[in-house]
């Protein structure tokens, strides 16, 4: 880009593609914001009027509200910890030479491949139902009462498949990272007197560091906006007991008609997004400055 | 402290044996150089004696304690790695501390090590850097700082001057060789670069194919090798080899003539040949003779001479510096 013909010319390339996205964006935003001030129902069509701030007012006193913002941060934080735990010791346990290493690391990536609805769906019917669930063969087999997960944990339920989906994703990254460790500095260590714990605590958990904040930013991104697995499962309920603040939306305007409220509720999910990604681009930066 | 004793080692891995049999001893204090070609099996010999490879027959004895069996910690031995090993995410104080920590010290008696083992090797200043903000000669200092602090029986060097320049490696060589004096410890240095091992050991090990060639102190090994292997390796320009003729005639399989104990003229002597390359380095000039009937030789006059590419030079051997090697490679005296 020397010359200045050469910048024109760059600019007037890529304004198309700057406008598309532009517009692909900006058109549902600001419809979306124009909506969360209208009263606007589907079974009363062409009665829409302005009512100001009162979805908003509607929607954040709404007690689902509160319950959806609990339930996010639940599932968000409960996947997080699973599939990051759960991944460093799987990675830990994959970066071991044993016969087959090829296959093994090709299946444990497999459960990512499988759609968000079919796993969920596989889940629910061939696993956790009380009648013919395999847990529900299981415990009838020792002798106990078969436990009907997403009646009685719906959340904890939702919690383990999301876990289920995304551990592979934690672990294939994780793995990566492990494998660059390198292994004199682990001898290093070994010749310093520091045991396996002490060589995972001092050594292993600082270069994993980054990587960790990696998964952690990725999955969030994904986690906050979590959906099939809950429309598939538990449909959000009992009651309001698995419904997370994606669910809450599609729930006021699509069930309950009420397009204006489910504005509101986009609007007000958009924003609390932002605050989480602001938390953890700091982090991130924090992170993978050194 | 720090006798080495190594008893009829052998290691193999899978059906490859990197070791066939190997005894070796190392008196306290005596700086060792293991040397050899790239794959002779002078780095698995190291891991072996700090116990990061297990033997695969044989015994380990440090200070006649049987340490076969030993883990490397209890081994009392450090050990610094080609790549120095530091610890990226600790400081240099961390990082010197580490072997400290892991044996249970207590804040201050580390602190009171660590500020000991940095003003021996000038690190007073970059306590609190990461490894990642200092220079490559610094990195092998906290490295080797990182040994010190754990006062060892014996030093393990595996290659350590290998990924510095050229003149930081001279000035490391001689911090080493210091170090060795003022702490009079053991220390065992692997290295593939004879001049290394030349100027910096007591005691040298010339390695080949996982079997030592030759044991002995760096002039000894220069002024009368064992076989043709030790006159090849040891000996900066090469040692010239003859074969055929002009060896039987001298009743050997194979002759060994030094560069510096050949001599040049231009009007007589034994063997008559045409200059071609010629190293001028100020100090020496290097010819390379191509000699009817004996081949390429390579001449070391002092100073500068007088003598052009396509030059006729006499050269004559001085016959005390011959060496006679029979056809199995030994020398024979």
């Amino acid at each position: 880009m020397a010359t200045r013909h050469a910048r024109t010319a760059a600019r007037i390339m890529i304004s198309p593609a700057v406008l598309l996205l532009l517009g692909w964006m900006l058109v549902p935003l600001s419809m979306t914001v124009y909506f969360s001030f209208l009263r606007y129902n589907l079974l009363m069509p062409g009665m829409e009027e302005w009512t100001g701030w009162l979805n908003y007012e509607f929607f954040l006193t709404d007690p689902a509200f509160f319950d959806a913002i609990g339930n996010t941060l639940m599932l968000v934080g409960g996947v997080l910890l699973i599939t990051i735990v759960g991944g460093v010791l799987l990675a830990l346990l994959l970066d071991q030479p044993f016969w087959g290493q090829g296959v093994v690391r090709v299946l444990v990536i497999a459960p990512f491949f499988v759609m968000p609805t079919v796993s969920a769906l596989v889940w629910k019917n061939m696993f956790m139902n009380p009648v013919s669930g395999l847990f529900a063969h299981a415990a009838k087999a020792v002798g106990l009462a078969p436990f009907d997960f997403l009646a009685h944990a719906p959340l904890l339920s939702i919690i383990l498949i999301v876990a289920w989906q995304w551990l592979p994703f934690a672990t294939l990254i994780l793995l990566t990272a492990l494998q660059s460790l390198d292994s004199e500095q682990l001898e290093a260590a070994e010749m310093d007197g520091a045991n396996p714990l002490n060589r995972f605590v001092f050594i292993m958990l600082p270069h994993l560091a980054r990587a960790i904040t990696v998964v952690i930013l990725i999955q969030t991104i994904f986690l906050l906006s979590i959906f099939a697995e809950i429309l598939v499962t538990t449909n959000g309920g009992p009651g309001t007991a698995s419904t997370n603040l994606t669910f809450l939306v599609y729930a006021q305007s699509l069930l309950q008609f009420d397009v204006g409220g489910g504005s509101a509720g986009g609007v007000i999910a958009i924003i609390l997004a932002n605050i989480v990604a602001i938390f953890l681009m700091r982090m991130i930066g924090k992170n993978l400055e050194t | 402290m720090g006798q080495i004793v190594l008893k009829q080692i052998t290691k193999s891995f899978g059906t490859v044996h990197v070791i066939p049999c190997l005894d070796l001893e190392i008196d306290d204090g005596e700086f060792v150089v293991f040397v050899g070609p790239s794959g002779c099996g002078k780095s698995t010999l190291l891991r072996l004696i700090a116990g990061l490879e297990d033997v695969s027959s044989g015994h380990i004895e440090i200070d006649g304690r049987d340490a076969t069996a030993v883990p490397p910690a209890k081994r009392g031995l450090a050990m610094v790695f080609q790549s120095y090993a530091l610890y990226p995410h600790m400081s240099v104080r961390n990082n010197i501390a580490f072997p400290l920590r892991m044996a249970g010290l207590d804040k201050a008696a580390r602190s009171a090590r660590v500020e000991a083992a940095a003003k021996i090797l000038n690190l007073t200043d970059y306590l609190d850097r990461r490894p990642g903000q200092l220079s490559g000669g610094q990195r092998q200092r906290v490295a080797i700082g990182r040994a010190i602090v754990r006062e060892p029986a014996a030093f393990l060097f595996d290659e350590p001057l290998s990924n510095l320049d050229a003149a930081l490696r001279v000035s490391m060589r001689q911090e080493i060789t210091e170090l060795h004096q003022s702490l009079k410890t053991t220390m065992i240095y692997v290295t593939h670069d004879q001049v290394e091992a030349m100027t910096m050991a007591d005691k040298i090990v010339v390695l080949n194919a996982g079997r030592i060639e030759q044991v002995g102190t760096p002039l000894a090994l220069y002024a009368t090798p064992a076989n043709v292997f030790v006159a090849g390796f040891i000996g900066s320009p090469r040692m010239n080899l003859i074969d055929g003729a002009e060896a039987a005639r001298h009743g050997a399989a194979t002759l060994g003539i030094r560069p510096e104990h050949l001599a040049l003229s231009r009007d007589d002597g034994a063997w008559k040949g045409v200059v071609g390359l010629s190293e001028h380095l100020g100090s020496d000039t290097f010819f390379r003779v191509t000699v009817d009937g004996v081949g390429s030789l390579t001449v070391r006059q002092s100073g500068e001479v007088d003598v052009k590419r396509g030059d006729t030079v006499f050269l004559t051997p001085s016959a005390p510096h011959l060496h006679r090697f029979a056809a199995t490679g030994e020398a024979m005296r």
